[in-house]
C-alpha cells in the first residue's frame, strides 16, 4: 500500500486538533516535575564553583547530621565505565564521558559540574544540606576558548585524549580530540581556476537550547533493585539505557516512563539527573525527585558549541564556484564530541562544488559538555558558508539568490561528503523563493533583505509501534517516542488514513519502556519519518488481520476481502454478497474470530529524505543604537509531505525564531575565572513575542519515496539558515558585514563607527 | 516558626492552606495544593510559565509569597475552563496549533485571558507586548498570536478565523 | 529559600514598629519582584518581611493641591491606568511601564524600583526629572527628601534602619511642561536598561526651553542629574546645534561600567542618542500643550 498520491488522502494533510491538546491547554498534562510519590524525598546537586580543579576530598558529615537529610552521593558511589564499555547499542553517547559528566570523578571540568548530591525530606532542607557538604579543591588553570585550548602549553582537560584522525598518531595528549576531513575533487586546482577568491573568518558563541522546562525526574528504586523512572526526556529508552550503565543496573530492572516533555531541541537526548536520583533512592530506600533550577540548566546542560569557521570560496566571473573550503573548530566543552563533523558536511552540502575540502577540529575546553541542538553543528558551519556566499555574490556583483541558483545541488550532484543526491528539493526551494511575494516587496531606508539556505540529513533508525483494535472498534496506537511538538497527532493521522477511520477514533499513546518495543530517541527529525513508518506498518498489519476476521465471519478466503474506508467488503462479485463489516462489528466479534486484534512492528527505518531550506529575511537597522528589527521573514522548506501542516509550519516558525535569537542576542558570557555570568532568562536573551513578526512559511513538497506517505524530517533544518539570513540582511541594509555572532547592538554600532567615526565626548 | 494559615479563594472556591512565609505562591499551588498546571520555568519572573490572575491582574506566582494570597482571589490555568467548556483562548490554541511542547501554554493562556478580560480588541502589537513576559521556545509566537487574536474575535461575537483543513 | 518571618501591618505606624522591632535584617515587601528573586538566590537572607500592601495610604494615587501623591506600594498597572497622571507626566508612566513584563507590572512599585537601588531602574529617572520628593517614615517620625537623595550606590540607600518610603509627591506640571523617558535594551522587552534617559522640559510660548532636567540611568553608580545637559537645552529651541550639545553633555556625564549588559564605550554613545531622542519627544509634548 502506498499513500504517495496526495489527491487520494483524506486525513493526512488536514489540520485536526491534537489528541493531547486539551490536557495541555487546561494544565492537566504531567511534565517532568509534576509527579509525586508517597514518601518522596527531594534531591539537590552540589556543583563546582571552579572551571577546572582537582577534587581533594568531599566530607558529608555535617550534611548527614542535618535532620531530614536521608542520603548523599558522589562519584565514588558510581561504577567505573571502562572505555570498552563506553558505548551501548547504537546510542551515540560515550557512556564513560557521560558518567563523568553526570558526576565528577577526580577533577571538575567546568563551573557547574556536579560533585555530589543529597536527598532530604524537603527542598529547603536539601538546599541547606548543600552548603554543609564540604568539598576541598585544588584549583587548576582553565582554558575557555578554542585557539587558547589548541595552543601548545594549554591547560589539558584530559591526559588520555590523543588527537584522533591525524597521522602519525600523536604521542602527546591534546585538547583536540579529533580532526575530521572530507574532500571532493582537487581544491587547490579549483582555486587556481577561479577569477576571484575570497577568504573570511566567522565566529560564534555557545548558545543554549533554551527549553522552558528545566530537567526533572522522579526515581524510585526498590530493595530488589527494580526501579521506576518518571522523567522528561527525548527518549525513555535512552534514559533506561544510560541510567542502567551509569549506575550499574540491569536494563530489565528499569521501567522508564516518559513524562510530557517541555521542550528539548536535542538538549534532552542525554541524562543529567536520573542516575543521581537513582543512587539517592537506592541509598535512602525512598523515591527521590530532582528538578533543576534555571540557573543549573544554564550552568550544566546544553549548550551548542561556540566555534570558529573559516571559509574560502573561489568562483568564475559568471558565478560558477570552482572551489570551496571550510575549516571548522568547535568547542566540545569538557568532554569530546562536538558536532563539528555535521558542521563540515552540512555547510557544503547545499551546493554542487566540483572541488571542495572541509576540515573540522573537536576542541576540549572548560565549559559544559555540548549537547545536541536542532541540526547539531549545521547552523554554525552554514552561518559561515552562507555568509561567505553572500560576500562572494557581492564581490561578483551577482544577486545572492542567483548565485545559489547557479551553484545549488540537484539530483545527481555528488556532495563533498560523498553522497549523491536523489529526490532532493533544494532547487524547488529556490524556485519558491524566486516566485515569492516577499522577494518583490519594496524596502525602506535602513532596511535590507537577506537570503540563506541550509541542509540537514534527518535521521531514521529504530522504532516500534503497536496498533490495537479495541472491542468497540476504536483504535489505540502505542509508540515509543516522546511527543515533543505534536507528533502524536501525525501518528494518529497516518493510522486513521491506513485504516480508513475518523481521526478521532484513533488514540495515540507514548508507551513506557515496558509497554512498547525499543525505540530510539525523539531527535534527528526522525519521529514522523521512522515512527510514522512503524505506525503505518502496524496499521497495515491490522488491516490484514481485519480482512482475515471478515473472511472468518463470511467464511470466505481472506484474499477475497477488500478493506476500504474503514470497512471490509467482498473483493468482487465472486467473493459473495455480504454487507460490509465495519471496525466496531469486527472488533466486537474478535473473541469468536480468533482473539484480540493487534499488530506490533519493530523497524530500523532507512531512507530518510534529506531536508533543504531557503529563508528570506528583512531587517531594519537603527544605526545609532545598533538595534536590528526583524521586519519580515519567510521560511521555505522541502517538507516531503506535510502530514499535519500546522505542526510542520510550527517547526519552521520555531526554528526560525531560535535562529533569530542566535543571530542577534543569545550568548554565554563568562568571567575571567570561567564562571557563567548570565545563567538566567533575564540576561540570556531569547526572543520574546514582541521581538518577532509573523513568520511566513512556504512548504515545498517533494515526497520522500522511501516513506509510505512521503514524509521527510522537518524539525531541524529551519534552524540552519537564519543566522546567515539575518547577517546578509544587515549587510543589505547597511553595507556592514557582521562576522561574529551574536550581532548584538554594541557590535553593530561599533561596525557603524568603524566606517564613520562618531563625534566622541572627549572631542 | 509556625506556619501561616492562609484563607483565600482559588478558581472560585474557598481554599485554606498552611505555608511557611518564604514559600512562593507557585510552590503552594504545586506542592501543597497539587495544582501543577502552573509551571516553574525560571523562578525569577522572566518566563511567565507560572502566570496566575490575582485579583484580576496577571502576575508571576513565583514572585508572590503564598501568605500574600490571604483574602485574595486567585485564578490558575485549572480555573480557566468552565467545567467541560473550554475558554475561547484554549479552544483557539488547539485550533491554531499554538502549542508544541505545551509547557509554556498554561502561562500563555492565563496571560492571554487576562488581556482579553481588559481589552477585547487588542492589536497584534499590543498582544505581542502583553505576552512578552511569556517565553515560548517552540512556536516562534506566530500561531500563539493568531490564536489570541482569533479568540478575541470570537469573544467579540465575530465568526473568527477558520483554520484551513 | 531560607526561613523568614512575615507580617502585613495595616498602618504605617505598625510597619514602623515591626521594622524597628526586628533583631536581624528586615526587608520591606511591596511588589516583591526584586525581593523574591534576591531571597531565592540567597543574596538576601532577612529575618523579617514586612508586607506594605495592606496599608491603605501606601496604595493608590491621589491629587493634593499642586501635587500628585503616589503611594509607595502602588503597582505599575495602577499608575499606567491613571489618566490624569499619564497626561501630566507621560515620561513617568513610560518609565514605570518599562519595568518588566505585564506580570511584573501587576506587582512592581516605584518605591521598590527605587529602593532596590539599581542604577538601571526605569521608573527612577523620570521621577527625579519631575523633581519629585519622597516621604519617609521611620522610628523618628516622617521626613521628606528629594528622590535623588535616596539611592547612594548600587544596592545602597540613604534610608536609616527602620525607615521606608511611604509615598512620592510629584509637583504638577507648569504650563508647557512635559517629559519623556527612553531606555535602550537589546530586545524589545524584558531586559534591564543598558541606558535610560528622562528629559523633563518647560517651554515658553515661543517654544524656547525655560527649564529642564535631564536624568540618565545605568551609566553611573546612581541615576545622574546632568546639569550640563539641561543647560544645553535652556534658552534654546530644539535645533540641530542644541541637540548636538545635549548629546555631548550627556556623553560627558557618563561614568559607566562594562558588564554583561553593555560596555563603557557603548553606554556612553547610547546616552547621547537617547538624550537627543527623549528631548525631541519631551519638546514635542510640551509644545503641544501651548
Amino acid at each position: 500500500m502506498s499513500f504517495l498520491d496526495k489527491a487520494a488522502l483524506k486525513i493526512v494533510g488536514t489540520r485536526p486538533i491534537r489528541p493531547d491538546g486539551v490536557d495541555k491547554v487546561t494544565g492537566r498534562a504531567n511534565f517532568g516535575a509534576d509527579m509525586v510519590m508517597p514518601g518522596m524525598l527531594w534531591g539537590r546537586i552540589k556543583r563546582s564553583p571552579h572551571a577546572h580543579a582537582r577534587i581533594l576530598g568531599i566530607k558529608f558529615e555535617k550534611a548527614l547530621a542535618l535532620p531530614g537529610v536521608k542520603a548523599v552521593t558522589c562519584g565514588a558511589d558510581f561504577p567505573e565505565v571502562t572505555p570498552e564499555r563506553a558505548h551501548v547499542g547504537a546510542a551515540p553517547a560515550n557512556l564513560r564521558d557521560l558518567s563523568r559528566n553526570v558526576i565528577a570523578r577526580g577533577k571538575v571540568l567546568y563551573e557547574g559540574h556536579a560533585v555530589a548530591a543529597v536527598a532530604a525530606t524537603s527542598q529547603a532542607i536539601a538546599e541547606q544540606a548543600l552548603d554543609l557538604i564540604e568539598v576541598e579543591y585544588e584549583v587548576l588553570p582553565h582554558v575557555m576558548d578554542i585557539e587558547a585550548a589548541m595552543a601548545d602549553g594549554a591547560p589539558l582537560l584530559h591526559d588520555d585524549i590523543f588527537t584522533a584522525g591525524v597521522e602519525p598518531k600523536p604521542t602527546k595528549p591534546s585538547n583536540v580530540s579529533k580532526v575530521v576531513r572530507f574532500a571532493i575533487g582537487d581544491v587547490e586546482a579549483g582555486f587556481r581556476e577561479a577569477d576571484i577568491v575570497i577568504e573570511r573568518r566567522y565566529t560564534t558563541k555557545p548558545v543554549h537550547q533554551g527549553y522552558i522546562e528545566p530537567h526533572a525526574c522522579l526515581v524510585s528504586v526498590a530493595a530488589d533493585g527494580q526501579c521506576t523512572i518518571f522523567s522528561s526526556s527525548q527518549g525513555q529508552f535512552m534514559v533506561r539505557a544510560y541510567t542502567s550503565r551509569i549506575v550499574g543496573a540491569d536494563i530489565a530492572d528499569i521501567r522508564a516512563i516518559p513524562a510530557e516533555i517541555g521542550g528539548g531541541f536535542g538538549g534532552k537526548t542525554i541524562v543529567y539527573l536520573e542516575p543521581l536520583a537513582y543512587m539517592l533512592s537506592k541509598k535512602s530506600g525512598r523515591p527521590v525527585k530532582m528538578v533543576m533550577s534555571r540557573e543549573e540548566v544554564f550552568r550544566a546542560t546544553g549548550p551548542a558549541p561556540g566555534a570558529i569557521v573559516e571559509v574560502k570560496l573561489g568562483a568564475k566571473k559568471d558565478g560558477h564556484i570552482t572551489a570551496a573550503q571550510s575549516i571548522l573548530k568547535y568547542q566540545a566543552g569538557a568532554f569530546q564530541g562536538s558536532p563539528v563533523q555535521q558542521g563540515c558536511i552540512c555547510g557544503l552540502a547545499v551546493y554542487d562544488f566540483p572541488n571542495a575540502l572541509t576540515i573540522g577540529y573537536d576542541v576540549l575546553c572548560n565549559r559544559p559538555k555540548v549537547a545536541a541542538y536542532r541540526a547539531p553543528g549545521a547552523p554554525i558551519g552554514s552561518f559561515g558558508v552562507e555568509s561567505c556566499m553572500d560576500e562572494l555574490a557581492d564581490a561578483l556583483n551577482i544577486e545572492p539568490l542567483k548565485l545559489r541558483e547557479i551553484n545549488g545541488a540537484k539530483d545527481g550532484t555528488k556532495a563533498t561528503h560523498g553522497v549523491t543526491w536523489v529526490n532532493i528539493g533544494y532547487q524547488k526551494t529556490l524556485e519558491a523563493a524566486r516566485a515569492s511575494e516577499h522577494l518583490k516587496a519594496p524596502l525602506g531606508p535602513n532596511q535590507g533583505r537577506g537570503i540563506a539556505s541550509g541542509y540537514w540529513h534527518n535521521a531514521g533508525g529504530e522504532s516500534s509501534a503497536a496498533c490495537h483494535v479495541n472491542e468497540d472498534g476504536t483504535i489505540t496506537v502505542t509508540e515509543g517516542h516522546p511527543d515533543i511538538g505534536g507528533s502524536r497527532a501525525s501518528m494518529a493521522m497516518m493510522v486513521a488514513e491506513v485504516l480508513g477511520v475518523p481521526f478521532e477514533n484513533v488514540r495515540p499513546v507514548v508507551g513506557d519502556t515496558t509497554s512498547i518495543g525499543f525505540s530510539a530517541s525523539t531527535g534527528g527529525s526522525r519521529v514522523t519519518f521512522a515512527g510514522g513508518m512503524a505506525v503505518t506498518q502496524a496499521a497495515q498489519k491490522v488491516v490484514e488481520v481485519l480482512k482475515q476476521r471478515a473472511a472468518v465471519i463470511w467464511d470466505i478466503s481472506p484474499d477475497a476481502v477488500e478493506w476500504k474506508d474503514g470497512k471490509a467488503y467482498p473483493a468482487g462479485p465472486n467473493a459473495g454478497a455480504f454487507e460490509p463489516l465495519d471496525l466496531a462489528t469486527i472488533g466486537n466479534r474478535a473473541a469468536r474470530t480468533g482473539g484480540p486484534i493487534s499488530a506490533e512492528v519493530q523497524i530500523n527505518a532507512q531512507g530518510q529524505g534529506p531536508g533543504f531550506a531557503t529563508h528570506i529575511c528583512d531587517v531594519e537597522v537603527d544605526r545609532e543604537t545598533g538595534f536590528v528589527k526583524i521586519l519580515r521573514y519567510t521560511a521555505i522548506q522541502d517538507v516531503g509531505r506535510a502530514i499535519h501542516p500546522s505542526y510542520v509550519e510550527g517547526q519552521m516558525q520555531g526554528g526560525v525564531t531560535q535562529g533569530i535569537g542566535w543571530a542577534l542576542n543569545e550568548e554565554y558570557i563568562y568571567d575571567k575565572d570561567g564562571c557563567l555570568e548570565n545563567p538566567g532568562f533575564l540576561d540570556y536573551r531569547i526572543p520574546v513575542a514582541s521581538d518577532m513578526p509573523m513568520i511566513d512559511t512556504i512548504m515545498v513538497e517533494v515526497p520522500n519515496p522511501r516513506h509510505p506517505f512521503g514524509a521527510r524530517g522537518v524539525g531541524e533544518v529551519p534552524l540552519v539558515p537564519p543566522m546567515a539570513a539575518v547577517a546578509n540582511a544587515i549587510f543589505a541594509a547597511t553595507g556592514l558585514r557582521l562576522r561574529d555572532l551574536p550581532m548584538s547592538p554594541p557590535k553593530i554600532r561599533a561596525a557603524v563607527d568603524a566606517e564613520e567615526p562618531p563625534r566622541l565626548a572627549a572631542e | 516558626m509556625s506556619k501561616h494559615h492562609v484563607t483565600t479563594n482559588i478558581n472560585g472556591e474557598p481554599v485554606e492552606f498552611l505555608c511557611e512565609a518564604q514559600q512562593t505562591m507557585l510552590d503552594v499551588l504545586r506542592d501543597e495544593l497539587h495544582l501543577t498546571g502552573s509551571k516553574e520555568g525560571c523562578g525569577s519572573g522572566d518566563c511567565g510559565a507560572c502566570s496566575v490572575i490575582l485579583d484580576g491582574k496577571v502576575v508571576c506566582s513565583c514572585l508572590m509569597l503564598g501568605v500574600e494570597a490571604e483574602g485574595r482571589k486567585v485564578i490558575t490555568i485549572e480555573g480557566i475552563a468552565q467545567g467541560d467548556k473550554l475558554h475561547p483562548v484554549q479552544q483557539k490554541f488547539l485550533e491554531h496549533a499554538a502549542l508544541q511542547c505545551g509547557f509554556c501554554t498554561p502561562g500563555l493562556i492565563v496571560a492571554a485571558k487576562a488581556l482579553l478580560d481588559e481589552n477585547l480588541n487588542p492589536t497584534e502589537e499590543e498582544t505581542r507586548y502583553w505576552l512578552a513576559g511569556n517565553l515560548c521556545r517552540c512556536t516562534g509566537y506566530d500561531k500563539v498570536i493568531r490564536a489570541v487574536l482569533d479568540a478575541a474575535a470570537v469573544m467579540r461575537g465575530e465568526p473568527g478565523a477558520s483554520v484551513s483543513t | 529559600m531560607p526561613r523568614v518571618s512575615y507580617t502585613a501591618p495595616a498602618t504605617v505606624d505598625e510597619a514602623v514598629k515591626a521594622l524597628a522591632g526586628a533583631a536581624g535584617l528586615a526587608k520591606v515587601l511591596s511588589g516583591g519582584t526584586d525581593l523574591l528573586v534576591q531571597l531565592k538566590s540567597g543574596r538576601l537572607a532577612p529575618e523579617l518581611i514586612v508586607d506594605m500592601k495592606r496599608i491603605p495610604e501606601m496604595i493608590g494615587i491621589r491629587e493634593e493641591g499642586e501635587f500628585f501623591v503616589i503611594g509607595a506600594a502602588t503597582p505599575g498597572v495602577m499608575l499606567s491606568a491613571h489618566e490624569r497622571l499619564e497626561h501630566a507626566f507621560p515620561g513617568i508612566v513610560e518609565g514605570v511601564d518599562l519595568i518588566g513584563s505585564t506580570q511584573i507590572q501587576g506587582r512592581a512599585s516605584i518605591a521598590g524600583n527605587l529602593c532596590n537601588a539599581s542604577p538601571a531602574a526605569d521608573s527612577v529617572p523620570p521621577v527625579i526629572a519631575a523633581r519629585a520628593t519622597a516621604v519617609i517614615a521611620g522610628p523618628n517620625g516622617r521626613r521628606e527628601v528629594a528622590v535623588e537623595a535616596i539611592v547612594i550606590g548600587p544596592g545602597r540607600t540613604s534610608l536609616a534602619k527602620g525607615e521606608f518610603v511611604v509615598e512620592f509627591k510629584v509637583p504638577k506640571p507648569k504650563p508647557r511642561q512635559c517629559d519623556a523617558y527612553l531606555r535602550f535594551i537589546p530586545r524589545t522587552e524584558m531586559d534591564i536598561a543598558v541606558v535610560g534617559c528622562a528629559v523633563n522640559v518647560t517651554l515658553d510660548a515661543g517654544g524656547t526651553c525655560i527649564d529642564a532636567r535631564v536624568v540618565l540611568g545605568a551609566v553611573a553608580p546612581t541615576q545622574l542629574i546632568v546639569d550640563e545637559a539641561a543647560q544645553a537645552l535652556i534658552g534654546h529651541k530644539l535645533d540641530a546645534d542644541t541637540l548636538a550639545k545635549l548629546d555631548l553633555a550627556a556623553q560627558r556625564a557618563c561614568k559607566p561600567i562594562t558588564d554583561k549588559r553593555g560596555t563603557i564605550e557603548y553606554r556612553i554613545k547610547i546616552a547621547g542618542v537617547l538624550a537627543r531622542r527623549a528631548a525631541a519627544i519631551a519638546f514635542e509634548r510640551a509644545a503641544a500643550r501651548a
